[in-house]
């Protein structure tokens, strides 16, 4: 409630927020508000030429090349993204979490090759890897979630690990262990509530980057498959077309960025409040 | 100094040793099947048999990851699938075209980001500042290809001022340059900005102001050079991400980089290529941070004290 109130203080988060709400809104109600279904190909969908049509009363953003009434498409898309940046999203900073946590808990043997991993993942190319995973896997909507996942937690494992050996460094910490308390209940009583800040944040920013991510993919026809709507597969389905249709490519766009400035605008007005020393630094 | 560049060479070549056996690994346990790929669809079961054979796929695992080994210390990259050539002769051929692109992006989006972080800086807090912010937002979640597509849409096909696609002149580089260059700049826009409010904070600057210096000698001459060091650790970290970042800015604009040759080979299932440019990618990540790291305490004494 707290953090809420000051987030509506801010007009940027404010607008941001908005934005996320109006998104989970046009994905969970997309059967609802969708005027026509979102695969159907209407045969007055295209002029006599047989071209998309540009927007107009009855198609609010226009149609595509196969006819398909665009706002519909676009609504069902929202479904697409949302869906995959959660699950995408949420299984990263779940992995990034845990690595981050024991490598930074845990001195020694296994801490040390966490962390070398960590490093030797930072040095892979992670959009060529999510390229190549998603272009040889024949992807299917979770598959394009796993691949995002597993080029994504890397960052959040770096964080984690470095908050985590500062936190292991403290007195209460220390107190705790004198009293005699197990491994488990420092880790899970005493750290992690101290890491749940960072979680959130980059729960919410690392949202922003996983749309964006998957829109690239579906671009260059790899991530979700047509006929299946996504943001990214309606420009990849029409980019061919985009002179003479440019609002196939550029409201679609459009959406993406709204949604991923908006996650990013909610995080970071989230990193300010909880986070008060990084306030004003960017 | 010595032992340390010693050391990070060491870590490097281990780096690179990991990288190598990760990506071997995923290209062997993925579905896709090179030798099927390149019998074609009506091949016999017997065909793509030889044809596996002759690339030395029915080894087991460990032998060909060990014969690609013995390759790499020979600096030999391995033969491409389909077009049968050397893969470092193949990206060293698109080697080029790829880090022209890599340093005009870099210098836009440096120029660019310094411009507006020192101005939303100085113009801490008022409409500058917030403007400046707002469009670094902006540019860090902005897709890439919806860039490219609209400056492409307005600036080639509208406009006609540069060329569609292609490679060779100056007009050329301009359209795939600006658009690595004005998103990342809101990185850099926002770094500078904050490091530019760290320094502006400090006693000495409040001495400089209050012997009566310049503001912009005092933003120049004697803030600005404090505050180029993450700068200079962000062009490391960019000169990898370009590296294997640009498939999507190359494809867009048909640009003959390593970008296009990777995406060329994925779509082939050549696995030598994607395994080369991976390699070549992660190689440019780690050098990028060594660079960085060796040229810090090259400008700034207080690094090198240490």
């Amino acid at each position: 409630m707290r953090i809420l109130k000051s987030m509506i203080r801010q007009p940027s988060a404010l607008f941001g927020l908005a934005i996320v709400a109006l998104v989970i809104l046009m994905a969970i109600a997309a059967p609802l508000i969708a005027p026509y279904s979102p695969n159907e190909q209407m045969f007055d969908g295209l002029t006599l030429e047989g071209a998309p049509m540009p927007p107009s009363a009855q198609f609010l953003l226009g149609t595509d090349t196969l006819g398909r009434d665009l706002f519909s498409r676009l609504l069902f898309g929202a479904r697409t993204s949302l869906v995959i940046g959660l699950v995408a999203n949420g299984i990263a900073v779940t992995i990034g979490l845990l690595i981050g946590i024991l490598s930074g808990y845990m001195r020694g043997l296994v801490g040390n090759a966490l962390m070398r991993f960590t490093d030797l993942m930072m040095a892979f190319p992670a959009l060529l890897l999510a390229i190549v995973l998603a272009a040889l896997l024949r992807p299917s909507l979770w598959i394009v979630a796993m691949v995002i996942a597993l080029v994504n937690w890397v960052q959040v494992a770096r964080i984690v690990y470095t908050e985590t050996r500062g936190l292991v460094e403290r007195d209460f910490i220390l107190a705790e262990r004198s009293l005699g308390a197990g491994h488990v209940r420092i880790l899970f009583h005493h750290i992690l509530p101290h890491l749940m800040p960072t979680a959130i944040v980059w729960g919410t920013l690392g949202i922003a980057t996983t749309v964006l991510l998957e829109a690239t993919l579906s671009f260059l026809g790899i991530g979700v498959q047509p006929p299946t709507p996504s943001w990214g597969n309606i420009i990849f389905e029409s980019q061919s077309y985009f002179q003479a249709a440019p609002w196939l490519v550029f409201i679609p766009g459009a959406v993406i960025l709204l949604t991923a400035l908006s996650f990013n605008l909610v995080g970071d007005a989230l990193r300010d409040i909880l986070d008060p020393t990084q306030r004003g630094r960017g | 100094m010595i032992f340390l560049l010693m050391r990070r060479l060491v870590q490097t070549a281990l780096i690179l040793l990991g990288v190598a056996a990760i990506t071997f690994l995923l290209l062997y346990a993925l579905p896709a099947d090179p030798a099927r790929m390149i019998a074609g669809r009506s091949a016999t079961a017997q065909t793509v048999a030889n044809i596996r054979h002759e690339l030395g796929l029915d080894q087991p695992l460990l032998a060909q990851f060990w014969a690609y080994l013995k390759g790499l210390t020979e600096g030999n990259l391995g033969r491409s699938y389909a077009q049968k050539t050397d893969v470092g002769a193949l990206i060293a051929a698109r080697l080029p075209a790829t880090l022209i692109l890599m340093a005009a992006g870099i210098f836009v989006e440096v120029l660019l980001g310094l411009f507006l972080g020192v101005i939303a800086a100085v113009r801490r807090g008022g409409p500058v500042d917030r403007f400046v912010m707002m469009a670094s937002f902006v540019g860090v979640s902005a897709p890439q290809f919806v860039a490219a597509l609209l400056l492409l849409y307005v600036f080639a096909v509208t406009l006609a001022w540069f060329p569609m696609s292609g490679f060779g002149t100056f007009a050329h580089v301009v359209l795939p340059a600006t658009t690595l260059g004005i998103l990342g700049a809101g990185w850099y826009a926002r770094m500078v900005r904050s490091a530019m409010i760290d320094v502006l904070n400090q006693d000495y600057v409040r001495t400089a102001r209050a012997k009566g210096l310049s503001s912009a000698r005092i933003v120049f001459r004697h803030a600005l050079p404090n505050a180029l060091l993450p700068v200079i650790a962000m062009i490391g970290i960019d000169i990898g991400q370009f590296m294997s970042g640009v498939v999507v800015v190359e494809a867009v604009y048909g640009w003959p980089g390593i970008g296009q040759l990777a995406w060329q080979a994925i779509q082939q299932v050549d696995i030598p290529i994607i395994m080369g440019v991976t390699l070549v990618s992660a190689l440019a990540i780690v050098l990028g941070n060594l660079v960085a790291d060796v040229i810090a305490p090259l400008i700034d004494p207080r690094i090198r004290a240490r």
